[in-house]
């Protein structure tokens, strides 16, 4: 059994962003849609650690840059949350098709 | 003399007459305004004959010239020859007329005197422009004061009417934009590159420029002067604005153009002036014979005003395109003519219309009984129109065929004999609408209670007339104005041949 | 110096009763009533200076008749060496006509203050009256052909406003309108024959244009000559249009549709303007340009001929049916105007040769007074009767002494009878004619005959016949100012035939002795007493006969009764086929295809902005879409493409 390696990892990560894309584009629910948000940037954060680890492993940037995404996630879900909240109070709907007033 | 005075006066007025209360004083500011700004006119040609008495050699005098944005070489440069100051008392004394004839106005009276001044201003400092970026940045004043007054004070289809006026003489800007771009580019390609007129005049960009580059400009100031097939903006405009907006839109707005024409796109590419001539003459011979036709089929005495000044304006471009010195003394002759003409022509429907509340030829007759002096005036006027010896109309048309005949190309002779036959179709035209709508019997039995002309009117149309007279009677006053201003233009184009 | 100043105060004084009367005339009520008053006196005026200036030009001069430039004044400079020159120019033809113009404008002044009276209008009419006679006069003195050229717009438009005057009548204005719009056309020739002869030429200056062109030396006589357009040389192309103006004015075949309709106007007009002082103003524009014609174009004078006899003859014919007075006078006047285009047309330059311009001149003088007596008779049997139609009249020899025998001295000058004035011009034109062109001159036989028959036919019915009952008028006759004018004018038209005519007025100015040829005479006074006594014999008592001719002739009267069906060609013309084939086609290509473009153009605009906007939907999902696809296509751009 061979270790696991670059490819294994990149190949997790890739898999991740574009089923955290797709769900991104199909559903209609706004917290699902964050939630898939998420784990488009965990991709992300998986790569960098990966790179990281295998390319450059006397550095420590792709560490600071996965902590320096968590830091921003966490914020960018908060406020993410609180405009979800506050569009489900004046449109008593989280449906994201519901929220379109912004056109033409 | 001080030219910025003229600029500088409509701006004060314009201002003041913000701070008006009623509409008597907006009216009465707008009026002094306007009034000095005749007497300064005057005083213009007075100091310039003046001064043309000391100098002889000086093309442009009282210039005066302040850095702009030194960076790109765009200057304030301003001064006068001839031509300007034809221009320039022709748009002194429509101004004045058309503030006389809007003594009546039920609402946003401060804010359409503020316009119609705006826009003179815009005239003004067009006509004293010496540096072709300040000349487009004037005529884009004129442009816009144009589509409020017609939207707003308008009547008929206004919004629509305003839209395309507005829309088609920003079509004209753009093109002119690219001409005066390219005008600027090619200019002096090892840098130092100029809007200045006079440094673009003595050295001309290169021929293969000038034949990109003056279709743009003598297109975009012919969209302004209803040059075939640019004129459609002119009868819906025309006949949505109120009067006063009317008189300034035929008088002095298509001579915009006309001026652009000649000083900018032939005086600075003569090459290939000469080189389009053939298109330019054929365009203008297209415009003068078929605006005449168009006009016989109007009912509308607006729409035939409008369609007539389509024709009037096609002498200007033949003029010019002719490129001899008669031809284009002429042309200008012509656009201060018409100028008058048709500011009192239409005057006089607004006061017509005022009364009788309609424009309609068929509705209209046997006016002359019920206001004698508004008729006469609308006689007078047409007969200007069609060429009657002792107004300017004559002496202009006259210049023109008489310059058009000096180039023994058939073709040219042929667009000539076109032009001439045009004053047969204008006969035919005015008379109609004369015949049917002063003379005739009474039509309507309203019509018995109308009144004649208020003072105001009276005056405008006087001030009008006595200008229409005096270039008819004394034709040597003005020719001698613009003659040796148009031989600095000429001398390019005979340079070239 | 002295001239000049007679010139212009003759001119002068029309002019201020022009400005005085019509600037002023509607608002001051002291100027509405004596208007009449202020215009005859300033006419007066007029011709008292005029009738100074001819008379010492006639008088003192001899035996040679000199042209002489009393003034010029460089009006409008072209920048090519062209320019109008106001200016004088005296000569014979000129001084007799300011006498003419002056004296027979001075006449209808004077009737008119009987005739007009009671008019609303009074003012304008005058002040018409004064702008007519300013311009008439500038007309004949002009010493430039632009000049000419602005005269004879300015008389144009004082006809328009003259034959509109009663402009509440529909037809008035319609006759107006057609006056003013004909001549026009007509003028259009005439401008670009002066352009053409002007650029040519390097002048508009009359005597240097005559100089040059018909000096056969000169460098612009060749260039002239060698300029050409479809095989007839600029020369020819210049006169003729030059011409074709003249024919318009004069109403000569084709161009004179409008003189019938022109009678509208009042009838003191007509016998001004359209008997006596306009409508030869064709005949003294080819007369001032004489010397061009004759020397260095003599071909475009035979076609000026036989347009002359042509008009004359049609002009007749047509005469012998109409019913209104005033039409057949009209009618008669353009054959009177033909008979002097054809004198003119058989005329040679020099000396004997130039017999024919002579006649023709005196004919146009002769004719002035007989013909504007005969129109102020109609007119005041017009205002006695109120009806212009001949049925309407009859009898009225013992109502209208005077009328009538003025009326008919008239008459038998107009038919050539001797010794009345129009027998001398008459003879004169014949005679010429016979030593030139002999067809011409058996057709000018003719149509004389046939004019002594159409005016005493007039003469007849309306003088004898049987009197009608709706006559019974309370005012009589008129007043002394309609009875002056007519004795006057009688007078001048028994008198004046024995004036020497071609010893003053000759083609190169050196007299020319007249000579009566009485054997000549015989067939042409024959042939007028002929036609007096036929009409006599048809229209002294009222009968049935000429009805019964009428009838006999069928089709071929109805034909020439209504003229020649030319006024429905020249409807068919303007109305089916220059509107309905130019104007209104223009106006819907205007409107459909032109502006169609620019509302076309909007609505692509418009169109592709709705399209466009569709993108921003609102859909945050789609939005993320655009940007992934972009990154993409972005991304596979930069490494596969661009590398």
């Amino acid at each position: 059994m061979t270790p696991v390696g670059l490819p294994h990892i990149l190949l997790l990560s890739t898999a991740l962003f574009f089923i955290g894309m797709f769900g991104f584009f199909t559903r209609r629910n706004l917290i699902t849609m964050l939630m898939s948000l998420e784990l488009m940037l965990n991709s992300v954060n998986i790569n960098f650690v990966a790179f990281n680890k295998y390319l450059y492993p006397q550095n420590l940037s792709g560490v600071f840059f996965v902590i320096f995404i968590i830091t921003i996630a966490a914020a960018e879900a908060a406020v993410a949350i609180a405009i979800i909240i506050n569009l489900f109070r004046s449109s008593d709907s989280i449906d994201v098709t519901d929220a379109e007033e912004m056109k033409f | 003399m001080n030219l910025l005075l003229l600029i500088i006066i409509p701006f004060l007025t314009a201002v003041v007459i913000l701070t008006a209360k009623d509409f008597k004083q907006s009216r009465s500011i707008a009026l002094v305004g306007a009034s000095i700004q005749l007497v300064l006119a005057f005083f213009l040609l007075n100091q310039y004959q003046a001064a043309k008495a000391l100098v002889q050699t000086e093309a442009f005098v009282f210039e005066q010239s302040f850095e702009w944005f030194p960076s790109l070489g765009i200057q304030f440069l301003i001064g006068v020859d001839g031509i300007s100051i034809a221009m320039i008392l022709l748009t002194a004394l429509v101004v004045v007329a058309g503030i006389l004839v809007s003594f009546t106005m039920e609402e946003l009276h401060k804010e359409f005197f503020f316009l119609l001044i705006l826009l003179s201003l815009g005239a003004y400092g067009f006509f004293i422009s010496l540096d072709i970026f300040t000349l487009f940045f004037f005529l884009e004043v004129a442009v816009i004061p144009k589509f409020l007054l017609i939207g707003i004070w308008g009547s008929g289809a206004k919004q629509k009417s305003a839209m395309k006026l507005a829309l088609m003489l920003m079509g004209g800007s753009a093109l002119i934009m690219v001409g005066l771009i390219g005008l600027y580019y090619f200019s002096n390609e090892t840098g130092n590159r100029s809007f200045n007129m006079l440094v673009l005049a003595q050295y001309p960009i290169s021929y293969a420029a000038q034949l990109v580059f003056f279709p743009f400009l003598f297109a975009g100031f012919g969209v302004f002067t209803a040059l075939f097939p640019f004129h459609t903006w002119v009868p819906d405009g025309h006949s949505s604005a109120p009067t006063a907006a009317s008189m300034f839109l035929a008088g002095i707005s298509m001579k915009l153009g006309g001026y652009g024409c000649l000083r900018v796109a032939t005086y600075l590419m003569p090459d290939a002036a000469v080189h389009y001539a053939p298109i330019i003459i054929t365009l203008a011979s297209i415009a003068i014979i078929y605006g005449a036709f168009a006009t016989l089929m109007q009912t509308d005495l607006k729409y035939i005003n409008a369609y007539s000044s389509i024709s009037h304006c096609g002498f200007v471009i033949l003029g010019i395109g002719m490129l001899n010195k008669t031809a284009i003394v002429g042309a200008v002759m012509q656009m201060v003519s018409h100028g008058l003409m048709t500011a009192l022509f239409f005057a006089a429907i607004g006061m017509m219309y005022q009364r009788t509340h309609t424009r309609l030829v068929s509705q209209l007759g046997g006016l002359l009984k019920v206001m004698p002096f508004i008729s006469s005036v609308f006689v007078i006027a047409g007969l200007c129109s069609l060429g009657l010896p002792g107004f300017s109309g004559f002496v202009s048309e006259m210049t023109v065929f008489v310059g058009a005949w000096q180039n023994p190309n058939f073709w040219y002779r042929l667009a000539t004999i076109l032009a001439c036959a045009s004053i047969v179709v204008t006969a035919v035209y005015i008379l109609r609408a004369a015949g049917s709508s002063v003379m005739g019997p009474i039509t309507q039995k309203n019509f018995l209670h109308l009144t004649d002309a208020q003072w105001n009117e009276k005056l405008a149309a006087i001030v009008l007339l006595s200008g229409i007279v005096i270039i008819g009677i004394a034709p040597f006053l003005l020719t001698d104005l613009l003659s040796s201003s148009t031989d600095v233009l000429v001398e390019k184009i005979i340079n070239t041949f | 110096m002295q001239n000049t100043n007679l010139v212009l105060l003759t001119l002068a004084s029309p002019l201020l009763a022009f400005l005085l009367l019509g600037i002023f005339g509607s608002s001051s009520n002291w100027l509405k009533k004596g208007a009449g008053i202020i215009g005859t006196l300033l006419m007066a005026v007029s011709f008292f200076f005029a009738s100074q200036l001819s008379l010492a030009y006639f008088l003192n001069q001899t035996p040679n008749h000199t042209q002489q430039i009393l003034f010029s004044y460089t009006w409008l400079q072209f920048g090519s060496g062209l320019s109008i020159d106001m200016g004088a120019l005296l000569d014979a033809t000129s001084a007799m006509m300011l006498l003419v113009v002056t004296f027979i404008s001075l006449m209808v002044h004077v009737f008119s203050l009987g005739y007009m009276h009671n008019d609303e209008r009074f003012a304008s009419y005058y002040a018409y009256l004064g702008l007519f006679t300013f311009s008439m006069l500038g007309l004949v003195i002009s010493a430039n052909i632009f000049q000419i050229y602005m005269f004879w717009e300015l008389v144009g438009v004082s006809s328009f406003l003259l034959i509109g005057y009663y402009f509440n009548k529909q037809s008035a204005v319609a006759a107006a309108k057609k006056a003013f719009i004909v001549t026009r056309f007509a003028d259009l020739g005439f401008l670009i024959g002066i352009l053409t002869l002007g650029y040519y030429g390097e002048s508009f200056d009359f005597l240097t244009l005559i100089g040059r062109l018909s000096d056969v030396q000169s460098p612009q006589f060749a260039a002239i000559g060698v300029a050409s357009f479809a095989g007839i040389s600029a020369l020819t192309w210049g006169l003729l249009l030059v011409f074709m103006g003249g024919a318009g004015k004069s109403a000569m075949f084709p161009l004179h549709i409008w003189l019938p309709d022109a009678m509208e106007g009042p009838t003191p007009v007509s016998a001004l303007i359209h008997a006596a002082t306009m409508v030869v103003a064709g005949v003294f524009l080819v007369a001032r340009l004489f010397p061009i014609f004759a020397i260095a174009a003599p071909h475009t004078l035979d076609i000026i001929a036989y347009i002359g006899i042509f008009s004359a003859l049609f002009a007749a014919l047509i005469a012998c049916t109409q019913t209104d007075i005033k039409r057949v006078l009209a009618y008669s006047t353009m054959s009177q105007i033909g008979f002097m285009m054809f004198a003119l047309g058989v005329s040679g330059y020099g000396a004997e040769n130039g017999a024919g311009f002579s006649a023709s001149l005196f004919h146009l003088f002769t004719h002035a007074f007989f013909k504007s007596l005969l129109f102020l008779g109609a007119g005041a049997i017009i205002h006695y009767v109120h009806s212009n139609e001949m049925e309407d009249m009859g009898g009225l020899r013992k109502h209208m002494p005077i009328t009538h025998i003025s009326f008919l001295i008239a008459c038998l000058a107009i038919s050539g009878i001797p010794p009345f004035a129009g027998f001398f011009s008459k003879e004169a034109i014949l005679h010429a004619a016979y030593q030139s062109n002999p067809a011409i001159y058996y057709m000018a036989l003719f149509t004389s005959f046939l004019t002594a028959f159409y005016m005493f036919r007039l003469y007849f019915s309306i003088f004898w016949s049987t009197q009608k009952a709706a006559q019974d008028n309370a005012h009589g006759e008129g007043t002394w100012s309609m009875k002056i004018p007519l004795i006057l004018l009688a007078i001048a038209s028994v008198l004046f035939g024995f004036i020497p005519f071609s010893e003053y007025v000759s083609t190169d100015g050196k007299p020319i002795a007249t000579h009566l040829d009485v054997l000549f005479s015989i067939a042409p006074v024959t042939l007028g007493v002929l036609g007096i006594l036929l009409a006599k014999q048809l229209y002294q008592k009222a009968s049935v006969k000429p009805q019964k001719i009428a009838l006999a002739l069928g089709s071929a009267y109805g034909f020439v009764k209504n003229k020649f069906y030319i006024d429905e060609v020249y409807q068919y013309i303007t109305k089916k086929m220059l509107f309905a084939w130019v104007a209104r086609p223009a106006a819907w290509i205007d409107k459909n295809i032109i502006d169609g473009f620019y509302l076309l153009l909007a609505q692509l605009t418009q169109f592709s902005s709705v399209y466009i906007k569709g993108i921003q939907s609102g859909k945050v999902q789609a939005y993320a879409m655009y940007f992934f696809a972009g990154i993409l296509s972005l991304a596979s751009l930069l490494f596969y493409v661009l590398k």
